[in-house]
């Protein structure tokens, strides 16, 4: 099986945005007639190989082989000429025209100098047929669901490509029965000898219908196995892995859990993202949210800051019932939230770092309340200080501040509103180890000072470091919760790739 | 029903009514000759509104139209009254430095991935600015080649005259509709105007295509113009000013969404057709300002642009409830 050739492999594959390693040496090789898992997650690496493997990237070291023969990808066209097809994540089709143009354009049937209608709804008729679709394929695109469009997707790359097809997370918008249609494509394509490229974070997908395994973390290669061979939890600990190696043993165990909590949340859920769950906090306790990507972790953090509204459930403070419907509810009940994305959700890049702390508090006091420029300077040099941001000045655009500094900022920011309940949504991911160790000796304060916090992490161990209880979350539901002693980071793993018993329809 | 097609039927309903209450009120405006001036009297608009069409289905905006129409008026006045070059040369003349302006203006928003709405405002400054640098004044056109366009027409059964540029701009819009419909270049600009990135990851050439709308566009409205200094048989540097505003009107009248990617070019000639409709109603009236034209237009913009909001919500709420389902 080993020495089968590999149909597109690539070597020692390197690529850096901006200083920061996306890739960073992996190998990677897809033989014929397998459906090979690559997972990772967020910021592992997984989208910048697969650009690089489509032609969208150019990799600054390394090589691309197409049956052992060393190819330079120039861009998509070429790509999709040398045999490789792919379905991005979110369904790269035009809405906005028929079935037939999505599955044809560019290389539609011509007659006289013109497109061939007719002949190219009878090729796109015959061409769904095969995937037992049958569609009014001169309708609209944008009339079928995200399951149908993503199958015309796939049968428009495999038509153009024909030996290597990669799927970016095809089943993320798809239901149970719409996954299974997929994958008996994807079976079928496989035993016509095209090697499959699928990445999802969905484990239990990963071992009804992949062969191979490859894992990626941090830009490097966490490791390649035969899914046969790997037991589940082997595999979170590929992605998950022990990285965090700072000297911060938990103190927190042995805290006592606070009676009074204030922040009860009974029953809140939504559909197609979070099923509903209960969750009361209380004053000096930090909660740790443990999960694989897309276990419903962030739409937690989303429905309990009112960025997405729930369908069910309520909201006490203090035993009051309060309503939060919009972000601005929720920090009027003195709620602080630090985004997953800090780039595109947290900070506004060309503000200075000042702008930027003053930001909430402002927002908070109003539109005709200003924060005098000695306020927003006071504030600003107070946090500089208390938080240790590290920057040349307080009027630097906070773009050009590390990743670890601009993160302390955003907190700087929350923390400037005197906030009684902080989320912090993947508060270490994308910076420095001691800005790691920072971030986490100021979770440790905050809650020390009576603070509450939610904090989420895909870093077991630094869950494990800070938290007096652990949610631990799977298939966006939560799954169990652990507290005291038994938080270690095996409990917790366990937990994570535990079977999901009566696998939700 | 497809609620792609609503606003076109929207479209032609309005045209409809307007057309039978113009006719209540005067029933000498159901004659063959209000029909033709309707087409002539709106030829060069018509024909730049085609070349719009096109450039807001590709998602994009093209503010020099105008300038342009007023540009290659100045230029055929001068080329033919001042330096006595024959019409026909002329128009090639035109033509061609109009294709290549719109030609550089697709350049630069594909490649320097500016805004089309800065290009072609900057465009519109520059054309304007040429015409000035050729001449303030207005310059007749007196030409026997001119003269022979100008009295070519076929008279219709009841008096109407469909003149030469009255049928060109019909030719013009069935041109149109065949590359919409029935060109790979009208496939690409509805997917350019769809989703650029989808459509140069399927493999569309997103350079080519807007540089060929682009140019198009600039051809149309050097016909446009070409039309225009037919109509007018003079080149003023202040002509036609605010007509890409015109013509951009007639666009979203005639259902083509501002965001791109959806529309019909028939629906533009519908759009051009209302507005002649209001222009000529005035006429009739008499008594009324000629600004109610533009009174009229902003409120039908209004509602169009409502009403294809409103469309574009219920499809949206219609995708969830059946992916959801």
């Amino acid at each position: 099986m080993t020495d089968k050739p590999g149909l597109l492999a690539v070597e020692g594959i390197s690529k850096s945005f901006v200083g920061f390693k996306a890739l960073d040496g992996v190998d990677f090789t897809v033989r014929p007639g397998e459906i090979h898992a690559l997972l990772g997650e967020n910021g592992a690496g997984k989208s910048t190989l697969i650009k690089v493997l489509t032609g969208v990237h150019q990799p600054d070291a390394g090589v691309i082989k197409i049956d052992g023969q060393p190819v330079a990808m120039r861009d998509t066209q070429h790509a999709q000429h040398l045999g490789i097809g792919t379905v991005y994540q979110e369904v790269n089709l035009l809405p906005n025209m028929s079935v037939a143009d999505n599955l044809f354009i560019g290389r539609q049937p011509m007659r006289f100098g013109f497109v061939n209608r007719k002949l190219m709804e009878k090729q796109a008729l015959e061409l769904l047929a095969q995937y037992d679709l049958h569609l009014d394929v001169s309708s609209d695109l944008s009339r079928y669901s995200v399951a149908v469009q993503q199958l015309v997707a796939i049968a428009r790359a495999v038509d153009m490509s024909g030996r290597v097809l990669v799927l970016d997370e095809p089943t993320a918008s798809l239901d149970r029965h719409e996954t299974e249609i997929l994958f008996a494509i994807l079976r079928q394509l496989r035993a016509r000898g095209f090697g499959i490229v699928f990445i999802t974070h969905f484990l239990d997908q990963v071992y009804e219908i992949c062969d191979r395994v490859t894992v990626l973390r941090n830009g490097k290669l966490a490791g390649s196995a035969l899914t046969a061979e790997l037991p589940k939890i082997d595999l979170v600990s590929l992605m998950l892995g022990r990285a965090l190696a700072v000297a911060t043993h938990n103190t927190r165990h042995d805290r006592p859990v606070p009676a009074i909590k204030p922040f009860s949340f009974k029953g809140l859920g939504r559909s197609r993202s979070i099923a509903p769950f209960d969750l009361d906090i209380g004053e000096g306790e930090v909660i740790g949210m443990a999960g694989l990507l897309g276990s419903g972790r962030t739409e937690t953090a989303k429905i309990l800051f009112g960025i997405d509204a729930a369908d069910t459930g309520h909201i006490r403070i203090d035993g009051h019932p309060v309503l939060i419907r919009t972000p601005q509810d929720a920090v009027a009940c003195g709620f602080g939230l630090c985004p997953e994305d800090r780039k595109s959700d947290g900070i506004i890049g060309d503000l200075s770092v000042r702008e930027n702390i003053c930001l909430a508090l402002q927002a908070q006091k109003g539109w005709f309340n200003r924060l005098s420029s000695r306020e927003q300077i006071s504030l600003a040099d107070k946090f500089v200080k208390a938080l240790d941001i590290r920057t040349t000045d307080i009027e630097k655009p906070i773009k050009f501040l590390s990743g670890g500094n601009q993160q302390k900022v955003i907190l700087a920011r929350w923390l400037a509103t005197n906030p009684r309940f902080l989320i912090l949504d993947e508060p270490t991911r994308g910076i420095d180890v001691g800005a790691h160790a920072e971030i986490i000796a100021l979770i440790n304060r905050l809650c020390d000072d009576g603070m509450a916090l939610l904090v989420i992490s895909s870093e077991i161990e630094e869950i494990v470091a800070y938290s007096t209880r652990v949610i631990v979350l799977r298939d966006r539901a939560h799954r169990g919760e652990i507290s005291g002693d038994d938080i270690t980071t095996s409990n917790i793993m366990q937990m994570i790739a535990a079977e999901s018993e009566g696998a939700s329809a | 029903m497809n609620t792609r097609l609503l606003p076109l039927c929207a479209t032609l309903l309005i045209c409809l009514i307007a057309y039978a209450a113009c006719v209540f009120q005067f029933p000498a405006m159901f004659s063959t000759r209000v029909a033709g001036n309707l087409l002539t009297d709106n030829a060069f608009l018509g024909i730049a509104a085609v070349g719009m069409t096109f450039v807001i289905l590709s998602g994009g905006i093209d503010l020099s139209v105008g300038s342009v129409i007023a540009f290659t008026g100045v230029l055929l006045a001068v080329l033919i009254t001042h330096y006595g070059v024959h019409p026909l040369i002329a128009f090639a003349i035109a033509l061609l430095i109009t294709t290549a302006f719109g030609a550089s203006m697709g350049a630069i928003i594909h490649y320097l991935e500016v805004p089309s709405f800065i290009v072609t405002l900057a465009g519109m400054f520059l054309a304007r600015g040429m015409c000035f640098v050729m001449t303030t004044d207005s310059i007749p056109i007196d030409h026997p080649f001119y003269t022979a366009l100008q009295g070519l027409f076929y008279r219709l059964p009841g008096g109407g005259r469909l003149t030469f540029i009255g049928c060109l701009m019909v030719l013009v819009f069935l041109v149109g509709i065949v590359v919409a419909h029935f060109s790979k270049f009208g496939s690409y600009i509805y997917a350019v105007g769809g989703n650029r990135t989808s459509a140069e990851l399927m493999g569309v050439p997103v350079a080519r295509t807007t540089i060929g709308i682009y140019a198009m566009s600039g051809f149309l409205s050097g016909l446009a113009g070409i039309v225009f200094s037919l109509y007018t048989s003079a080149g003023y540097s202040l002509a036609a000013v605010g007509v890409e505003l015109d013509t951009i009107a007639a666009v979203v009248i005639g259902g083509t969404l501002l965001t791109g990617g959806v529309g019909y070019i028939a629906g533009t000639f519908i759009g051009v057709i209302i507005q002649g409709i209001i222009q000529t109603y005035i006429v009739f009236d008499g008594t009324l300002s000629s600004w109610w034209t533009k009174i009229v237009v902003g409120v039908l913009l209004f509602s169009f642009i409502a009403l294809q909001r409103i469309l574009v919500f219920l499809s949206l709420k219609r995708t969830t409830a059946t992916s959801g389902g």
